[in-house]
């Protein structure tokens, strides 16, 4: 026998492993699956220049010069004027739910005053808890405004075109004045960095007890599926929190980022979070054969959850169909709590829209896990 | 059973009929037939991959049969399986406790599971039965072989179960631990606790009451143990004297005998047919050096042959 370098071995080796990597079906799927249907995915979904953002129109005017502007804006694609409110508050309760990205308003004798010359004001409010998907805009926003009123200046007022501006845009950036990208990204990488431990704790939860054949002796002792679930899931509560904790201290001692809102409520909203992603593993858990299908049905979600939740990119810049694949998704949720409680200070009525999905998850996931929970070794 | 107290059979523990397990297109356990009375030691025998321990899975609801019916403790076997749960004591043939537990964890564990009272005070005894008292932080992982078993027979009995299910306990134990070991199933067994026990050791097979005997799925023989070799039919005659090794191998050969088995000094030669067989040894009866004489079949011999005569089904 050889005893130094072998070929032969490495060859034994290497068929070993090709027959073993053909008999795991699912890691064979993953394989081919993961890149095709990923980079279908998100090459669609991604946009990094954000287009059609809500927003809200607040017209006191009604001159053929606001409307002309309204619809410059509505052109430009940039933004959809999905609500006209009728009142600033109405139009910023909106904001803080985190449904509209920009509030224009376009004061009264606004078309008057563009005639006399005398530079009125127009209010633009952008939401810039994400100063990606306002920057756009924004940059866009006197270009579009000019190009708008143009149309109008004919006859009697084409002097005003060759002038200074016609108007003066007021821009107030809401909830993140300075545009400081930390505030954005530490709120969404705390939702991240909790889907990605959490699921993965519980994603081995039953693969494991298989793998390790101790499976049979859970079986054989009278426990329910719902007291394994329960006995399984709850210790890793408190492993949740504690990576809140630390993400959020850092995140204070680091960059600053402010806490607005309430505690108590951003424990409640974190508390249904980090119990999805737990269950959402120990589904995984239920459905998987081995330990590292289960790490590789989390890996699956844990793409879509970074690239089609609002973390890296600006939510409202997907098209439609990404934005409701992005809704089923928890993080997504999860992402808007946490900065509308860190960022806007908002309170539970603002955020019911986006608690009520993570309760639902919790109801659907909890029920798929106990009707897939194999209680025999079949 | 009637409310005036007649006098009728006890109900057996386990009461199945027509259990099979089908996988793919094999019939693992075909049309399994089982009746094992109240504390009685039941002995599972059978070659590897012959069935045993499926059957044993299906009676306390870790598989679900493909078909069959019948009850456990009073309980329906395919419905109730969670009652069974909480009166049966299953040790599973590999180890299956949690070697990252210590022994003190893992049974505290298991009482947990079974939410038994004085739980300390049942962990403790079971600890000194064990005699494992002194080594009870250690990792179960890192226990021997023999003491896993130990461990495992003790952590399933802690509920004191009506009911043992024990899948080859003995697997890779020594001798003195295995005679330790029966001697606890008979203790148990006198206080009125009913065990089925799988093994494939033969010689175990004299310790139990009774004897299922099953191949490729199918019981093939069942009965108390006492009566197998004679419900076989096997003739067998003991010979000793000098040359065994070559008289063996001629013997094999020879019509009319099925089976020649050395037992220490002597050999043990059998078949089926009486008369063929005293026929067959009729040869080497009158050899001086050699000595005959006609004995009983044991369990060994009516073990071999049950297996000769499946061997064609084996596909």
């Amino acid at each position: 026998m050889k005893t130094g370098f072998s070929l032969a071995r490495i060859g034994a080796i290497l068929i070993k492993e090709f027959i073993q990597m053909r008999r795991d079906r699912m890691t064979f799927a993953m394989m081919i699956g993961i890149p095709v249907l990923q980079l279908i995915l998100f090459s669609y979904a991604i946009n990094s220049d954000p287009r059609h953002l809500p927003s809200a129109i607040i017209d006191r005017d009604h001159s053929a010069f606001s409307r002309s502007v309204v619809t410059a804006f509505a052109n430009s694609t940039f933004v959809d004027f999905t609500i006209a409110p009728d009142s600033p508050e109405e139009a910023e309760a909106a904001m803080a739910a985190g449904k509209i990205n920009f509030i224009f308003e376009i004061p009264e004798n606004f078309g008057r005053d563009i005639a006399r010359g005398t530079r009125p004001q127009m209010l633009v409010i952008a939401d810039a808890t994400d100063p990606s998907a306002s920057s756009g805009a924004l940059a866009a926003a006197g270009e579009i405004i000019n190009t708008g009123l143009a149309r109008e200046f004919t006859g009697a007022l084409a002097g005003l075109a060759a002038g200074p501006p016609p108007i003066e845009v007021v821009l107030q950036r809401r909830y993140n004045p300075a545009g400081i990208t930390q505030y954005n990204i530490i709120p969404g990488l705390l939702g991240i960095i909790l889907t990605m431990t959490m699921t993965l704790m519980t994603a081995v939860a039953l693969t494991r007890e298989t793998e390790r054949g101790t499976m049979e002796n859970l079986l054989a002792m009278p426990a329910r599926p719902v007291e394994v679930m329960i006995g399984k899931v709850a210790p890793y509560v408190l492993v949740g929190y504690i990576q809140i904790i630390v993400v959020l201290n850092a995140g204070r001692i680091l960059f600053d980022i402010p806490f607005e809102g309430s505690k108590i409520l951003f424990l409640w909203v974190s508390t249904l979070y980090i119990l999805v992603n737990l269950l959402i593993g120990f589904l995984f858990s239920t459905v998987a054969r081995t330990q590292m299908q289960a790490m590789q049905m989390m890996v699956f979600l844990l793409l879509p959850q970074i690239l089609l939740s609002g973390f890296m990119f600006p939510f409202r810049g997907m098209p439609l169909w990404a934005q409701w694949l992005g809704e089923i998704l928890p993080a997504t949720h999860y992402m808007r709590l946490v900065r509308g409680i860190m960022l806007k200070g908002s309170d539970r009525a603002d955020l019911l829209a986006d608690i009520w999905p993570l309760l639902a998850l919790i109801a659907v996931v909890s029920i798929l896990a106990m009707v897939r929970y194999r209680r025999t070794l079949d | 059973m009637t409310a005036q107290g007649v006098q009728t059979e006890p109900q057996p523990v386990i009461d199945v009929r027509g259990m099979t397990k089908i996988y793919g297109t094999r019939k693992v356990v075909d049309n399994f037939d089982l009746r094992v009375p109240k504390g009685a030691v039941y002995g599972f025998l059978g070659p590897n991959g012959s069935g045993k321990t499926t059957t044993l899975r299906m009676i306390c609801g870790l598989l679900k049969p493909e078909d069959g019916a019948g009850t456990c403790l009073g309980w329906d076997v395919i419905t109730q399986s969670d009652k069974i749960k909480t009166q049966v004591g299953y040790m599973t043939q590999r180890f299956s406790l949690w070697e990252d537990l210590t022994i003190g964890e893992n049974l505290h564990f298991v009482a947990r599971m079974y939410g038994l009272d004085n739980r300390a005070e049942r962990v403790t005894t079971a600890l000194d039965s064990l005699g494992l008292s002194e080594r009870k932080n250690q990792l179960a992982g890192t226990l021997s072989g023999g003491w896993k078993q130990r461990l495992a027979l003790s952590a399933c009995m802690l509920h004191d179960p009506k009911l043992l299910l024990l899948d080859e306990p003995t697997a890779g134990v020594d001798p003195k631990a295995r005679r330790e070991f029966w001697e606890t199933i008979h203790e148990l067994s006198d206080q009125g606790v009913t065990i089925l026990v799988s093994t494939h050791y033969m010689d175990e097979a004299v310790q139990c009451d009774f004897i299922a005997y099953i191949a490729y799925g199918k019981k093939l023989i069942d009965g108390p143990s006492d009566t197998i070799a004679s419900q076989i039919g096997l003739t067998t005659w003991k010979v000793e004297g000098t040359g065994l090794g070559v008289l063996s191998k001629a013997l094999k050969s020879t019509p009319g005998i099925e089976q020649v088995a050395r037992f220490g000094t002597s050999l043990h030669v059998s078949g089926p047919d009486k008369k063929a067989l005293k026929a067959a040894i009729a040869p080497w009866r009158n050899t001086a050096d050699l000595h005959w004489t006609q004995t009983t079949s044991g369990l060994e011999e009516a073990f071999i042959h049950l297996m000769k005569e499946v061997k064609d089904n084996f596909a």
